[in-house]
């Protein structure tokens, strides 16, 4: 949604159609977390403390994400060093 | 063997205990031998809106740790023949129920009646994971209104991954959206979310809808489930509900905003 969608939006008057969108996105992000296996916030804090040890870097700056891929699941990690 | 309902929403104060009322009032009114049991340790509240709050004598808590037979537990209800009530401990231990105590008291009531109502607490810990683990089949209160609908889709995901059903690879819990405090004018106005937009996002079967209603703050003054109120919407939604529920088609009513003709007004006449 853009800027304009949303004003638009807001033109009909209807604070109806906000919750709607808003929680439309919302469940959908949350379904999404509900697969997710239990371990993957551990994991992802695990990995933080390690990377600290060597470089300083934020908690957000290392993602984990587990795809599922067929008879295989990926477990991807994006970690982002500071500029240097 | 009978059929176990759970009466769920995360959300507090959504309209549980009075549905859990009024549907299991609506299933011994048309024949079914109910039992409506109270999962609120510590904030007992089922027998007030049944109306037999001083006639509880022995808990839930009681016949699981043997205190009582569950014969002795068991509230009947004055109105109608086949239905009881089992009432929740009052008790500020939160561990007074546990899975096994739960599940003996299940399988002894399966054994005795056609249905088993849970009335579950609000909230996502181990009063209602108990509530719902046991069921067959779930009715998830919602409240068109934002956080009762994210509420209700965790919910749907708990049901859905951490019941028995679940966890023994069984047949999933067949799941009932019934929408409450619904307010049609408000709906008009683009004021508050209609059915369409809770169903579109929950996707999950509709079995009612309540509207917001003075009846039932009547009937719980009285103790009388407001589905007895039979002149009432919010007692006749109810009574549609249940008759969706043992598998009746039936058109939904109180959807629309009421306009009360001229002569109707001049006289108060109800449509
Ligand atoms: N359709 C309705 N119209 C008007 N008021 C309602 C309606 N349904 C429920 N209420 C009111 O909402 C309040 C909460 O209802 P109820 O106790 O059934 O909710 P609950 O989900 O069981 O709450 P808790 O989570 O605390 O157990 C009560 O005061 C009740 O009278
Ligand atoms: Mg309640």
């Amino acid at each position: 949604m853009n800027i304009f969608d949303f004003f638009r939006e807001r033109k009909k008057g209807s604070t109806a159609s906000i919750a709607k969108e808003r929680l439309q996105i919302i469940v959908a992000h949350e379904r999404g977390q509900r697969s997710k296996p239990d371990y993957l916030p551990a994991l992802q804090q695990e990995l933080v403390d390690v990377i600290r040890k060597y470089v300083n870097i934020e908690s957000d700056q290392v993602q984990v994400a587990l795809e599922n891929q067929g008879s295989c699941s990926i477990l991807e990690l994006n970690i982002t060093l500071p500029d240097r | 063997m009978a059929k176990i309902l759970v009466v769920t929403s995360g959300k507090g104060g959504v309209g549980k205990t009075t549905t859990s009322a009024a549907i299991g009032t609506g299933l011994a009114l048309r024949g079914h031998k109910t039992v409506i049991v109270d999962f609120d340790v510590g904030l007992r509240n089922l027998d007030l809106i049944m109306g037999c709050e001083r006639r509880v004598v022995y808990d839930f808590v009681n016949v699981v740790n043997g205190e009582a037979t569950l014969t002795q537990a068991l509230i009947k209800d004055k109105r109608l023949e086949n239905l009881f009530v089992l009432a929740a401990s009052q008790t500020r231990d939160k561990d007074a129920l546990t899975v096994e105590g739960v599940e003996k008291v299940m399988k002894e009531l399966s054994e005795n009646f056609e249905y088993v109502v849970c009335d579950s607490p609000a909230g996502i810990e181990k009063g209602a994971h108990l509530a719902m683990y046991f069921a067959d089949e779930a009715i998830v209160v919602t409240n068109p209104e934002v956080s009762s609908v994210r509420d209700s889709d965790r919910m749907l995901g708990l049901l859905a991954s951490k019941s028995r059903r679940a966890e023994e690879g069984g047949d999933p819990i067949k799941e009932h959206l019934l929408l409450t405090r619904y307010n049609p004018e408000r709906v008009t106005k683009g004021e508050m979310l209609g059915v369409d937009d809770v169903e579109e996002i929950l996707a999950i079967r509709l079995i009612g809808v309540i509207p917001e209603s003075q009846a039932v703050l009547k009937a719980s003054n009285q103790g009388v489930p407001v589905i007895l109120d039979d002149q009432s919407d919010a007692g006749q939604a109810y009574s549609d509900a249940v008759d969706r529920l043992l598998g009746k088609e039936v058109a939904h009513r109180f959807l629309d905003v009421q306009k009360k003709g001229f002569l109707q007004r001049l006289f108060g006449g109800r449509e």
